[in-house]
């Protein structure tokens, strides 16, 4: 099921399937977010915005408006 | 041949870069600033093997060589220039083992340059508990290079690297991925433009907006022109560019590294479940900063009790020693008072700077931004401003430049522009004394009323900053592109060695800094107080003694000296601001303490401590401390001078003013303008005067 990040809830995992390249800072391709990687919502902070992310074994924070913009499908638990 | 090998150390941040500098280095190193620029340049000197030397270079933390940032560029303008002394006969790319893949990048991207490059794996010593293990022979097989596995904290691993840096000719400068793969036809074609140059090179000229001023300019001259593709294209192929770099690393780390998950206990988790946690996280962190100001402004008084001791008997032997005179005063009032002054701060700034460094050497620094991203945007800041406005409690010099990792322009705009309202260590000598002598002895629940002054100060200055922000978020009309990421590293013991020296390079960087200042203003301000212009100065002593011919000898010296201030070149200026400043309850002798100020404030005290011991010839035993003869101050009329009233004025002043050539230089370098810093200068001096006036007419 096609959703994007920020919909990710806390504990849930996805895997990148697309990155809007007008969008997203080549910054963070490079710090790991690129298709194909798995995407696990470690923690949310106030107002569920910044999330913290572990992609691929990269943890990095980013905001909501910028979580939008990348595509993933969401890893259901087994 | 030169026996000297220049070494570059490259990596991305939170990768121990700076441990394997210390290591490498020891106390010999030293930091400077990249020409024009505030980057900080940290260079030391390695003994090799065979009397080799090796000059080490520690350059920014950096995820690629796209660079996004002042830091990042250094890398690049050093990297993509030959002809820099500084450029590296071998590069040294610094990796965690913990994250290997992402802190690949670099590496093939340098390697692509085809420099001579070599690989560390730094915290071998959490490979067991992470269950990583590696195959270090076909990694190096695999990425062509010799690969060094260190651990900083065990000192382990340092010897091999030093052997893989003295022979650095045995590298191979094989490039990782072949550049025209990207796209095929773009890149022939600019090869085949630029047939002698490196691709990769060639590419990262276009794409880089970097300062090639330095870069010679001949070699690359219509290179930047080559752009016959958009923006958005040219960024599409940085990402496919990416991409092909991660099939790479992938490709190697499959055959050269194993990860057991079974084996990994993570304190990371359980960490964050607490102090990333919505509620504990916060209050975690506001007993984090009580505890940073407990020791600032508590523990630190012990010490900072007997320096103040210390120098005091240091003017006094000079005093006693040297031939009493105008000198001497210049001595042991200005200079020893004013240097006393400031070195007094070293335990204080330093406790802060230990904190800080602690804070960031951790990991924890990362998760306060976390936290506090999502209140400082509803005041137009960002959760990196977070660090900007703890440090500025230290100095707004380094503050200011902490905002540059802040990506959105506007938010860090308004970061620099806010962060000189917090209360900066150069104010507390002015707090200090001013309080000492107009707030009045007692308790209220438990805090005496001067700490609570003290602490109302620094409340103050940070509660004008936010509301400042607020507004300027709301006043700025700029359009820049938003977006925040930032890396939350694991957690880690801090170094010793690490916290260690960057606490002793930044207290030192800092009481240098403003010594010089105090010093020159000292003896500047005293030239100009012992001569003047004119009868009114030359013939002082009988201009005095035909107006009051009954005085005895004492009394008459001291009316020459004071009649011989006020016509003074200093006196002329004082008197002509005095009808500026009077509504604020300030004589002219303040007034010349306040435009002595603007150079920066900490030198108000030492300022007034010439200005009073010039204007009296007989310094007297009992008024050997610049507190008490600021106590003593009278007006004409016989009333004191530092009352309630004008002491309140005084602090509220010197709260807002901004009073500080050196931060005002620095804005002007991060802004790249003087806009920025002329409206600080204007807007907060005259926030400063507005509020020392109401003040002074509400309480006089």
């Amino acid at each position: 099921m096609q959703d994007t990040l920020a919909n990710l809830k806390r504990g849930e995992k996805g895997i990148i399937t697309d990155v809007s390249s007008t969008e997203i800072p080549l910054k963070l391709l490079e710090m790991g977010c690129l298709p194909g990687n798995e995407v696990e919502l470690v923690q949310v902070a106030h107002h569920a915005d910044p999330i913290y992310l572990n992609i691929n074994g990269s943890h990095l924070a980013i905001r909501k408006e910028t979580a939008v913009h990348i595509l993933i499908e969401k890893v259901l638990h087994e | 041949m030169s026996k000297q090998i220049n070494v570059a150390l490259i990596g991305n941040p939170n990768t121990g870069k700076t441990s394997v500098f210390n290591a490498l280095t020891g106390l010999n190193q030293k930091v400077g600033n990249y020409p024009g620029i505030t980057v900080d340049k940290k260079q030391g000197v390695c003994k090799l093997a065979r009397g080799i030397k090796a000059h080490i270079i520690d350059l920014p933390g950096t995820y690629s060589l796209n660079a996004s940032s002042l830091d990042e560029n250094v890398v690049i303008e050093l990297l993509l220039n030959k002809n820099d002394k500084d450029f590296p006969d071998v590069a040294v790319v610094v990796t965690d083992v913990e994250n290997l893949k992402r802190n690949l990048l670099i590496f093939t991207q340098i390697k692509d340059l085809e420099i001579p490059t070599l690989l560390v794996i730094n915290m071998a010593d959490r490979m067991s508990k992470k269950g990583i293990s590696l195959d270090i022979e076909t990694l190096e097989k695999e990425l062509n290079t010799k690969i060094a596995l260190i651990s900083t904290r065990k000192n382990q691993g340092i010897d091999i690297l030093k052997e893989y840096i003295t022979n650095y000719r045995t590298l191979s400068t094989q490039a990782c991925l072949n550049t025209v793969d990207i796209d095929k036809a773009y890149f022939e074609s600019l090869q085949r433009a630029f047939p002698n140059q490196l691709l990769y090179k060639l590419w990262l000229v276009i794409t880089q907006d970097v300062n090639f001023g330095k870069i010679n300019r001949q070699e690359f001259k219509t290179v930047a022109d080559f752009k016959t593709k958009r923006d958005a294209d040219l960024k599409r192929l940085q990402q496919k560019e990416t991409i092909k770099r991660y099939q790479f690393i992938n490709n190697v780390l499959k055959k050269g590294q194993a990860i057991d998950l079974s084996q990994a206990t993570d304190l990371r988790i359980k960490l964050d479940r607490i102090l990333t946690h919505k509620v504990w996280g916060y209050v975690i962190f506001f007993m984090v900063l009580f505890l940073m100001f407990q020791a600032v402004y508590d523990w630190a008084t012990y010490p900072s009790d007997l320096i103040d001791k210390g120098f005091a008997s240091l003017a006094d032997w000079v005093k006693s020693t040297l031939p009493p005179g105008a000198f001497t005063n210049l001595l042991a009032d200005g200079v020893i008072a004013g240097i006393g002054g400031i070195v007094v701060f070293i335990p204080p700034i330093a406790f802060l700077f230990l904190f800080i460094a602690l804070l960031e050497e951790s990991g924890y620094m990362s998760r306060v931004v976390f936290l506090m991203d999502n209140v400082m945007r509803r005041f137009g800041l960002s959760g990196k401003s977070v660090v900007p406005l703890i440090s500025g409690n230290a100095c707004a010099v380094p503050a200011v430049m902490a905002a540059r990792n802040i990506e959105n322009w506007k938010e860090r705009l308004i970061t620099i522009l806010v962060t000189p309202f917090t209360t900066c260590s150069a104010r507390l000598p002015v707090y200090v004394i001013i309080i000492a002598l107009v707030i009045p002895e007692g308790n209220f629940i438990g805090m005496s009323y001067k700490a609570l002054t003290l602490m109302g100060l620094y409340v103050i200055g940070f509660v004008t900053a936010i509301f400042s922000a607020y507004i300027l978020n709301k006043i700025l009309k700029i359009k820049s592109k938003s977006y925040f990421v930032i890396e939350m590293p694991g957690y880690k013991l801090p170094l010793f060695k690490n916290v260690a020296l960057a606490v002793f390079e930044k207290t030192k960087t800092f009481i240098l800094e403003a010594g010089k200042i105090i010093l020159a203003i000292s003896i500047v301000l005293w030239v100009l107080a012992s001569y003047g212009p004119g009868d009114n100065f030359s013939n002082a002593e009988a201009i005095v003694k035909t107006q009051n011919p009954l005085l005895s000898k004492i009394e008459l010296e001291d009316k020459v000296a004071a009649h011989k201030l006020e016509h003074s070149y200093i006196g002329i200026v004082g008197k002509a601001i005095e009808p500026v400043i009077k509504p604020l309850g300030y004589d002219w002798k303040i007034g010349i303490g306040l435009v002595a100020s603007f150079a920066a404030r900490e030198v108000f005290v030492g300022t007034l401590a010439t200005i009073y011991s010039v204007g009296s010839a007989n310094d007297t035993e009992d008024e050997d401390t610049i507190k008490s003869k600021m106590a003593a101050e009278v007006h004409k009329n016989g009333e004191k001078v530092f009352t309630l009233a004008s002491g309140i004025s005084l602090l509220l002043f010197y709260a807002f003013a901004m009073q500080c050539m050196s931060t005002l230089a620095i804005v002007k370098r991060e802004t790249n303008s003087w806009k920025w810093p002329i409206l600080q200068l204007v807007f907060m001096s005259g926030i400063a005067y507005v509020a020392a006036l109401i003040a002074f007419q509400f309480l006089k």
